[in-house]
């Protein structure tokens, strides 16, 4: 296959950045998204140019590190699919393909498409986590679970906190991560003590990274790799409610 | 959002049933209209009531502009370079035009109060004969003022497809279940209110309301 990949190059966090063109020949079906992008940085670098810079890790969909627009998708067009599982054969030959970053202010861009995620983190810190040390993996029946809630805080625990919910919000909102971080807790037992205040200290973070706010939209479901339900919003909603009832929240 | 939108969608559905009356008929829908301004009386002075729930919903529509510009604000702020490349809706197109179809609703709305309730705009504009002037509005040479009318309850209907689906999302409805009922609920109420408003413009139209 050959392609032409139009691709956002920005030196740095300073420079404005823009989309430049490039060719890509005898690309095979079977090869990643990235395994192509490799092969035009492999060429560039033979041509003494600078190749393009993107996250990557993993490349098995589990990590979360590798997140690009592609033709105004975020992870490309297969959906439930991070971009480094998305595979050439979904293109087709001659194709032009767009690639830029994740936008969004509080995702600012270090260099071409890689973008600095750490506001996420500040999501996380500010309470995204079981404060109590609970030890090693307990035993299966100690402490019981239903099995609806521990399919429910499966489902929300396999987010890998990617991005690309926030990408592909037209607010540009990190709801539909936040929600899944609260609710991956506050379903199981040992997420209860801080149910409350983590529900506003995560949803105050969030708002102080620079998210937007969430309408329900549900482009960010659509997009999510891992399949995040958009329902997980209602349950942060939930627990949002009853903790501003109780007046538990920090202050 | 959710809660200044509620206030506003009770009274969508009062107004909606009140304007149902024309079908039973010109005395009757005159007698809702003067009904409306006697309401609560002895117990208020005439009039009062009609202005406490005005008053009421400028409330609730001055809370529910304020959260949507502040959302669009934050979205703006949120995302200071733009795609070059985007795909237009992968979600709801009712979730995306939640904020021009406001706009649309709220000009209509300032044309709706100018033409019906003082009058300004309306051939007749007799308070004391609130049928005559809604026959006379859309009747068939003022075509656009009938045009204009569904334009707005059919950006109204999208409109309430959504937020009364993301109202629910916000109020803590959180099971999938209870998803694909919030959408079914909003997209029956949509269409059901959407109806209900414009039967009265397209009856007068086709002369079945004299």
């Amino acid at each position: 296959m050959n392609l032409t990949l139009r691709i956002w190059r920005q030196t740095g966090p300073e420079d404005k950045g823009r989309m430049v063109t490039y060719q890509v020949e005898d690309v095979s079906p079977d090869m990643s998204f990235l395994e192509m992008l490799d092969v035009l940085n492999e060429r560039l670098t033979l041509a003494g140019e600078e190749p393009v810079a993107f996250d990557h890790d993993c490349r098995e969909g589990i990590c979360g590190m590798c997140g690009m627009m592609i033709n105004g998708n975020a992870h490309g067009p297969q959906r439930g699919t991070t971009a480094c599982q998305l595979h050439m054969r979904q293109f087709a030959d001659g194709d032009t393909i767009d690639i830029e970053p994740w936008r969004a202010r509080a995702f600012p861009v270090v260099k071409d498409l890689v973008v600095n995620r750490n506001a996420f983190d500040q999501i996380i810190a500010g309470g995204g986590f079981v404060t109590a040390p609970t030890g090693s993996a307990p035993e299966a029946h100690a402490a019981p679970v239903a099995k609806a809630d521990a399919d429910a805080a499966f489902e929300s625990a396999a987010c890998i906190g990617c991005g690309a919910c926030v990408a592909a919000c037209p607010n540009g909102s990190g709801m539909l991560f936040t929600a899944a971080k609260v609710t991956q807790l506050s379903l199981l037992p040992q997420g209860q003590p801080e149910r409350y205040t983590r529900v506003i200290g995560m949803v105050d973070s969030h708002d102080d990274a620079g998210f937007g706010g969430c309408t329900n939209a549900g482009e960010c479901t659509v997009v999510c790799p891992k399949g995040i339900p958009l329902h997980t919003i209602g349950r942060l909603n939930r627990d949002y409610l009853a903790a501003t009832a109780k007046h538990t929240g920090r202050s | 959002m959710a809660v200044t939108g509620l206030v506003l969608v009770l009274f969508l559905v009062a107004h909606m049933l009140g304007n149902l009356k024309i079908f039973t008929g010109a005395e009757d829908f005159d007698h809702y209209a003067h009904w409306l301004r006697d309401l609560g009386t002895p117990l208020l002075p005439y009039g009062w009531y009609l202005w406490l729930q005005r008053g009421v919903l400028l409330v609730a529509l001055a809370g529910h502009i304020w959260a949507a510009t502040m959302l669009a604000l934050r979205a703006r702020s949120a995302r200071p370079v733009r795609y070059a490349h985007r795909k237009k809706v992968q979600g709801s197109y009712a979730a995306r035009t939640m904020r021009w179809g406001g706009v649309i609703i709220a000009l209509f709305v300032i044309y709706h109060i100018l033409d019906l309730t003082t009058g300004h705009l309306n051939p007749i504009g007799d308070p004391s004969r609130p049928q005559a002037n809604v026959v006379a509005d859309f009747a068939p040479e003022r075509w656009y003022v009938t045009l204009f009318y569904t334009l707005a309850v059919v950006a109204l209907g999208f409109h309430l497809r959504h937020g009364a689906y993301s109202a629910l999302r916000s109020l803590g409805q959180q099971t999938p279940q209870g998803e694909r009922r919030a959408r079914s609920l909003a997209l029956l109420f949509a269409v059901a209110l959407s109806v209900g408003y414009l039967v009265v413009p397209f009856a007068v139209l086709l002369g079945l309301v004299r």
